[in-house]
């Protein structure tokens, strides 16, 4: 991990890939389970599941950089902010028309699904929800 | 004897063979150096979710309502064993080793009175087991171990067969056994359980770094929402995360395995050479030799 300078919070986002991110930053937001939560440096230690939804990386009071992910785990130690990802993209990458199809397909799939075993059911469930994020995400940008 | 022009067919037929194992040495290497690359950036992942994993579980794993991942079945009955190998052959004693652990290990748990299924992760562990432990194969996951890049969404796959298994009470106890990336000329036959999740090796020294933070004056977590939600997710993640791990580690040793083969076979191709050329060209002189007798007793003949 990077020195951690003594205003900056060191942020990193890591795929079971690769390492997506890792960058010291002034605030980084991140959409937790129970809310949206902002992270400085020197944050209590804390562990808290993601919801799908953007993490915006404050330099300044600027936001610098937004990468949506589809859930995931944020650790706050003292080193720093870690934030496991499964799938993750930069909010530039993403396109509307195709979060929409995106989200047509997922609903299909469940309309199709015939009987679904539960597992079954929970992941489809889980792409509608992650395909309603990123629309949403998307349309607040604007 | 072989006459000259066999000789010359078999030194042909040999340096034929050589260009193509020295070409798959080659093609190998540059592959291992992919896989390696592969197995280096997966790794902070796996190493930060075992951290995040050794801080939860240390104080859930022995409360009555420890999730069933983590505290295990209750019983150890049945095992289940995933056998990472690869699709193709050629690369040495790459499949041979781990088939020989794996049936090593079964002997073992069946002596033992347990009951053994598998799990078969690429082509070459299936054919190798088939005919004497047919029966135990359960399931058989293709296309997974032959790809040029290993996908974290086929380690998920994989997870979720395991979990609906487990789910179902098919098994209490479940292994990987893959080969581990050494160096490209060693790879270690390793035996894992990921079912129920073996306190990693982090843990002692997360638990020590913890206990000494809370000296320090409360560095101690705050869970959101809390502690068995988070558990509950991250148990099933951390899962495809030692899977895909595994198999990432397989990939590049499968690589480095081939490579060093192939190596091998290129060098002995080039002593079969050396070898046939000098007899080739023994024969080849003794022949010149013999005419040229001839041709001088028959002169000295016509002159006597």
């Amino acid at each position: 991990m990077a020195e951690a300078s003594t205003d900056k919070l060191a942020f990193e986002l890591v795929s079971p890939e690769r390492v997506l991110a890792s960058v010291q930053a002034d605030m980084v937001v991140v959409p937790g389970e129970e809310g949206d939560f902002g992270v400085l440096v020197e944050h209590a230690p804390l562990l808290s599941l993601l919801r799908p939804g953007v993490i915006s990386i404050y330099q300044g009071q600027q936001v610098d950089q937004r990468i949506f992910v589809e859930g995931g785990f944020a650790e706050v130690n003292p080193k720093g902010l870690i934030v496991l990802a499964e799938a993750a993209a930069p909010m530039t990458e993403l396109n509307l028309d195709e979060a929409r199809q995106q989200l047509k397909d997922a609903e299909e799939d469940l309309g199709d699904a015939k009987d679904p075993s539960e597992p079954e059911r929970e992941r489809l469930e889980r792409a509608i929800v992650v395909a309603r994020a990123r629309i949403e995400a998307l349309e607040f940008q604007g | 004897m072989p006459s000259l022009k066999e000789l010359r067919g078999r030194i042909g037929s040999v340096k034929q063979t050589q260009k193509i194992t020295s070409a798959m040495k080659l093609v190998a290497a540059s592959k291992l150096k992919r896989a390696q690359e592969q197995a280096e950036a997966s790794r902070p992942f796996s190493l930060k979710m075992s951290a995040m994993l050794a801080n939860l579980a240390a104080g859930v794993r022995d409360l009555p309502g420890a999730p069933p991942l983590l505290a295990g079945s209750g019983k150890e009955e049945t095992h289940l064993i995933v056998v990472a190998t690869s699709d193709r052959g050629l690369c040495g004693g790459f499949n041979s080793s781990i088939v020989r652990a794996v049936r090593r290990r079964i002997a073992e748990l069946l002596d033992a009175g347990k009951t053994v299924k598998i799990i078969c992760i690429g082509r070459k562990g299936r054919d190798m087991l088939r005919r004497e432990h047919g029966k135990l194969i359960i399931e058989f996951i293709d296309g997974v171990a032959g790809k040029r890049r290993m996908e974290y969404a086929d380690a998920a796959m994989v997870a979720q067969k395991i979990l609906d298994l487990y789910a179902a009470g098919e098994f209490d106890v479940c292994s990987i056994i893959f080969n581990r990336f050494k160096s490209a000329v060693t790879q270690i036959v390793t035996l894992q359980q990921i079912v129920p999740v073996e306190p990693p090796a982090a843990a002692e020294d997360a638990a020590a770094t913890t206990a000494a933070a809370s000296a320090d004056g409360g560095a101690i977590y705050e869970f959101e929402p809390d502690e068995e939600r988070i558990l509950s997710e991250l148990l099933p993640r951390n899962l495809a995360v030692q899977i895909f791990g595994a198999l990432v580690e397989n990939a590049a040793s499968e690589q480095g395995a081939r490579m060093a083969a192939m190596d091998n076979a290129t060098r002995n191709a080039g002593e079969m050479i050396r070898k046939l050329t000098l007899s080739y060209n023994r024969q080849r002189q003794a022949q010149i030799t013999k005419e040229l007798i001839e041709i001088i007793s028959g002169a000295e003949a016509a002159v006597g």
